[in-house]
């Protein structure tokens, strides 16, 4: 009997052509209703808990340790150190082949002898409870002796430098230039040339849900099952197998709901490798979940750097040169398995990269400190390029005496230049459409009125600002960057589509979702392309039991390179079913289309629904005219191959009042044009761009990891460390422009940074903007009421 | 985080409490749990015994008298903002509330509990220093009366005895054409002040016949500025007063060091605060 779809699936589809459409994200009333599931709500029969003692000092020596009194109390199963973990786990070796110079030591699951970082783990207590765990965690004895630190930039710079690492005599990691080595024929005939100081204070991503990791080591079978709160479950495979001695085939990693990640879930940490250590070791399941004060001092952390910079222009305001120096802060180890040097690198290359530049030279040292390893946080890098780059062309366009929107139109750069491959700073960029940002982004905050009122208002002592910050996103990042670096790490995007006998379609997908809705969009994708309801699209993710091999989640790749896998899917699965019912329908498959789920031959509508073709494959194929039963089961995987990266553009203005006696800042309106190529689906595609400015804006104004001198982290809470709340953010405007990349057939680039990308240089810029009648600056990121008045307080004591 | 073991009794009467209080060595009131329970999971408090007063019957009472507003120690902040009579008669509290925290936490938090813990930076300390509150505290020996400007003493430091209770706060009803006066520097909405001034002004006839002003989470505990209100008094509001006053705050405030702003910076945003918010007050007194 055929089952017709109507009679199962309401007909509740919300538009014909899919891509476009502002579909609400049915998945997200699941999670809004707390019906998720976390891996905090995985329990397994048998399982342990581990509380982890973690070291007190930025640098210590670990002397002697003392589990006795521990392990007498009630509930607790083991008291676990780095030593008798060593048997079984190998320490993370983070140094890829293909970054010269680059040095980091080898990190154990548990600190052995030395400890780089406060909180970096020593001994895993594992009992019944987490309370039970804490209790006798509070019982263990280490004897430590103190070692000599070096925590800030400045301090592990300098000649005199303690040693972070007692394998290393210099606490220098990384060492690399873009662009020429010598750019000074630039700036001896530049009209102008400003130069600049900046930093960057430390952050981390402050996920909602916090890391967490449930392991099982089953001793019969010999299989480790992973369940953990992750982006990139097949690259925890092969971590898990390289450094536990297992054949990879032998590990499942399954991340089940995910709230939040923003890069921090992307890396290999030494708490959760030894949770699942100590799984190995006990053979029984073991959860860990971090907790809050555990996250500040051990997520990754991001961001910390200095720099200088120096632009040269001409008498129009045409940049003829830029020469800039960063300094990034690492923490102790490189993060697993990807490095460190990734923000670095990026904050350095990605100066100056909406625009035509001249002459360029970035040079970048990456710095080993007694603090928390540093690791990929949204944006990566190029919210700290962008800061820089824009507040030297606003320090530019006042030195030329030019308008700075104006400054910035007459500098845009829209393609390549002619017979080169790359840009000065080595960047492969496709086409940029930032004059078109740049105008729509005007008008819609009238600028010429906002100016006028800003000088108005300036009269009477109120300090406004506008600032601006044009970025460039490199999206989609893939293999054409990370084989090169020797990082073993899949790059591409996989889709594997099966039509189901009832008609309907399963998506397993190597993309992963931590929030953003990747997967209601991928799902929207493939309906619009039968033109079916989205509820008849079933998606899999983030199981490497159950998805193809691929990526995950970083670098806003899940639509750039998932939906064009799952798009190319979707045509080999329609060629397929054209093919048979051309045979039914005696006519060429290029006559046939899909309308509502059915097949639309020359003469109208066939009957050959989705679950018709279904039942005719799967359970009458003897029926198929041609014989020939197409597969019903597609996988496509794609990396663009000409391309290392997918280049997306935008603009960003910001206007915001600075209250120069109470130090504070109010953001009045915001205002964001991106083209990020395609866009499927606009609600998710807006509030990714929202939802990443108030990450810049927090970046911006509040956020930062504050160590006191010994390494200490002072504001492990989130009443000390301040993000950004909803009372406090501006009305965000979102406004489009549209070039879809050639690198695919869907023509979607990635957006998931963007916002987070220009944010902070558009507040540092409108801030500035503001001070400018005051002659006071800011450098330092975030702009606390402290270092406005600072800034304001040393002006006022100047004139 | 998770707290260290504890013993935990729901107490059903006052005199249960008190008596529980009384013969336990170290134990602790647990109010509406907005500061405790995260002290508690922080291992910043290892009570032995916590005593939980949500139970007790009839402690949730607001009274509305001629002279006194009564609050009770299971009043939540919610209740009290939500009660129109309440903040007519204390039209400080009514400005001041909506700057304690959120709305989820003042559903919880109590009134009581805020000016028992003793917060530097919270918002109804400086409130009941500026309005002359009157606490009563009870234990199994009685009760007693403490004004509410001897009663906190410094950081997170009270003239509570740790096996008394706050049982009542009496607030002054503000006297017929009393204006507050009201503002803070916090980082986000809600958040705890890191300065503000809290403080009521009477303009009577054309000239100002009372005036307590309060500068608070920049100091140890509440500090009533005495000499500003010895400036204002008999005097008739005007810019030249204001400004006048304005630095009399920044120059009478004594701020603790801080990561967030040093006592320089501080006295420069008391200064603007104050003429802001003197300002808005005694303009509206004007009308
Ligand atoms: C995110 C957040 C933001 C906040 N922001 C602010 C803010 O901006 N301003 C502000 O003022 N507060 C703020 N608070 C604190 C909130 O107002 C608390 O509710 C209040 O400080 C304590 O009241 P409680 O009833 O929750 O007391 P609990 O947490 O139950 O108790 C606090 C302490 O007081 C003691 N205690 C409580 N009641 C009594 C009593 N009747 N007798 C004796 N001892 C008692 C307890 O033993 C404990 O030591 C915030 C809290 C949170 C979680």
């Amino acid at each position: 009997m055929l089952l017709k779809p109507c009679a199962r699936w309401p007909m509740n589809k919300l538009v014909s052509k899919a891509v476009g459409a502002p579909m609400p994200r049915e998945s997200a009333r699941l999670l809004v209703e707390g019906r998720g599931s976390y891996v905090d709500d995985i329990a397994l029969p048998g399982m342990l808990h581990i509380a982890f003692v973690r070291a007190p000092f930025a640098h210590g020596r670990i002397l002697c340790i003392e589990t006795a009194d521990a392990l007498q109390m009630p509930g607790v199963v083991a008291a676990i150190d780095g030593k008798e973990l060593a048997e079984i786990c190998a320490p993370f070796d983070t140094n890829p082949p293909g970054v010269p110079g680059h040095a980091s030591a080898p990190q154990p699951p548990l600190a052995i002898e030395e400890s780089c970082f406060q909180g970096e783990t020593v001994v895993a207590v594992v009992a019944e409870s987490r309370a039970a765990a804490e209790d006798a965690a509070e019982l263990v004895f280490v004897d430590w002796e103190e070692l000599p630190a070096a925590c800030s930039i400045a301090e592990a710079q300098s000649d005199s430098a303690a040693a972070v690492h007692s394998s290393f005599d210099n606490n220098l990691s990384l060492h690399h230039r873009f662009g020429a080595e010598d750019v000074s024929d630039a700036f001896e005939n530049a009209a102008h040339v400003v130069e600049e100081s900046f930093a960057f204070g430390r952050q981390t991503g402050v996920t909602l849900e916090p890391r967490g990791i449930i392991a099982h080591w089953d001793p019969r079978a010999e299989e480790l099952e992973v369940w953990q709160s992750h982006q990139v479950p097949w690259q925890m495979r092969e971590v898990y197998a390289a450094q536990l001695g297992l054949s990879p085939q032998s590990i499942r990693v399954v991340a089940p709901d995910v709230g939040g990640a923003f890069g921090l879930k992307l890396h290999a940490y030494a708490d959760e490798l030894a949770a699942v250590a100590v799984s190995k070791r006990l053979g029984r399941p073991i959860k860990y979940i971090v907790d809050r004060l555990e996250s500040f001092t051990s997520d990754a952390h991001a961001r910390e750097a200095k720099a200088t910079c120096r632009m040269a222009v001409d008498s129009e305001g045409h940049i003829l040169g830029i020469d800039a120096v960063v300094d990034s802060g690492f923490g102790a180890y490189a993060m697993h398995p990807r490095g460190s040097f990734g923000e670095a690198m990026q904050a350095a290359q990605m100066i100056g990269a909406p625009y035509k530049v001249g002459a360029f030279r970035a040079e970048v040292r990456g710095w080993r400190q007694n603090k928390a390893p540093s690791g990929a946080y949204r944006g990566v890098g190029q919210p700290i390029a962008c800061a820089i780059t824009e507040d030297m062309i606003d320090l530019a366009a006042r030195a030329v005496g030019i308008d700075p929107a104006e400054m910035r139109r007459i500098n845009y750069r829209s393609t390549l230049d002619e017979g080169t491959r790359a840009t000065q700073s080595g960047l492969v960029i496709e086409e940029l459409s930032l004059d078109a940002c740049l105008a729509k982004l005007m008008e819609a905050m009238d600028y010429k009125t906002l100016r006028a009122g800003q000088a108005a208002l300036r009269e009477n002592g109120i300090y406004r600002g506008i600032g601006f910050a044009s970025f460039v996103e490199l999206t989609g990042v893939g293999a054409g960057l990370y084989g090169p670096l020797g990082l073993p790490l899949a790059a591409n995007e996989s889709c594997r589509l099966t039509l189901q006998p009832d008609g309907s379609l399963t998506c397993a997908t190597s993309v992963t979702d931590q929030g953003q809705g990747t997967l209601s969009a991928l799902g929207q994708l493939i309906a619009g392309e039968f033109d079916i309801a989205p509820n008849m699209v079933r998606m899999i993710s983030g199981d490497t039991g159950r998805t193809p091999y691929g990526g995950g989640a970083w670098a806003s790749r899940g639509m750039a390179l998932g939906g064009e896998a799952a798009r190319r899917a979707c045509v080999r699965m329609r060629d397929g079913l054209f093919e048979v019912a051309a045979g039914v329908l005696q006519c060429e498959p290029s006559a046939l289309a899909f309308d509502n789920g059915e097949i639309i031959g020359l003469k109208g509508p066939s009957g050959l629904t989705l679950a018709e073709m279904g039942a005719l494959c799967h359970y009458r194929p003897y029926d198929i005219p041609t014989g020939q039963v197409p597969p019903m089961t597609i996988e496509e995987s794609f990396l663009p191959l000409n391309l290392p990266y997918i280049t997306s553009n935008g603009v960003h203005a910001v206007h915001l009042e600075v209250d120069s006696e109470l130090g504070t800042v109010e953001l009045l309106d915001y205002w964001v044009v991106d083209d990020c190529g395609t866009v499927v689906n606009p609600l998710l595609v807006d509030e990714q761009l929202r939802g990443g400015i108030v990450q810049g804006i927090g970046a911006a104004l509040y956020e930062e990891c504050v160590y006191s001198e010994d390494g200490q982290f002072t504001n492990g809470t989130l009443a000390d460390y301040v993000v950004p709340m909803a009372g406090e953010m501006p009305a965000i405007h979102v406004d489009h422009i549209t070039t879809p990349t050639r690198a695919s057939g869907l023509g979607a680039k990635g957006v998931g940074e963007a916002g987070t990308v220009g944010a902070p240089g558009a507040v540092r810029t409108a801030i500035n903007d503001a001070l400018s009648p005051l002659a006071a600056r800011v450098a330092k990121q975030p702009f606390t009421t402290r270092r406005i008045l600072e800034a304001v307080m040393a002006a006022e004591n100047l004139e | 985080m998770k707290s260290a073991n504890f013993a935990y009794i729901r107490a059903t009467s006052l005199d249960h409490a008190l008596s529980t209080l009384a013969n336990t060595e170290d134990a602790i009131v647990l109010a509406g749990g907005q500061s405790l329970v995260a002290a508690l999971n922080l291992r910043l408090q290892v009570p032995e015994l916590v005593v939980d007063i949500n139970h007790v019957p009839g402690l949730d009472q607001i009274e509305i008298g001629d002279d006194e507003v009564r609050i009770g120690p299971l009043v939540r902040h919610a209740q009290l903002m939500a009660s129109d009579e309440a903040t007519k008669a204390l039209p400080l509290i009514g400005k001041a509330l909506p700057h304690v925290a959120h709305p989820a936490i003042r559903n919880r938090g109590t009134t009581c509990g805020s000016l028992a813990y003793g917060d530097p930076a919270a918002e109804m300390p400086a409130c009941a220093v500026a309005l002359g509150a009157t606490l009563v505290l009870a234990s199994t020996d009685g009760t007693r009366e403490v004004a509410a400007r001897e009663f906190f003493e410094g950081l997170y430091e009270t003239q509570r005895a740790p096996h008394e209770m706050l049982i009542e706060a009496r607030f002054p009803v503000a006297p017929k054409g009393a204006r507050p006066v009201f503002d803070e520097v916090a980082a986000r909405r809600g958040d705890f002040a890191t300065l503000g001034l809290a403080g009521q002004i009477h303009v009577d006839s054309g000239v100002i016949a009372a005036f307590d002003l309060v500068a608070f989470g920049s100091e140890p505990a509440p500090l009533l500025l005495e000499n500003v209100a010895d400036i204002a008094l008999g005097k008739a509001p005007n810019p030249g007063l204001i400004t006048d006053l304005s630095q009399a705050v920044a120059d009478q405030v004594h701020p603790m060091e801080s990561p967030l702003a040093t006592p320089q910076m501080r006295r420069r945003q008391y200064r603007a605060l104050a003429e802001r918010c003197l300002h808005a007050a005694m303009e509206f007194a004007d009308v």
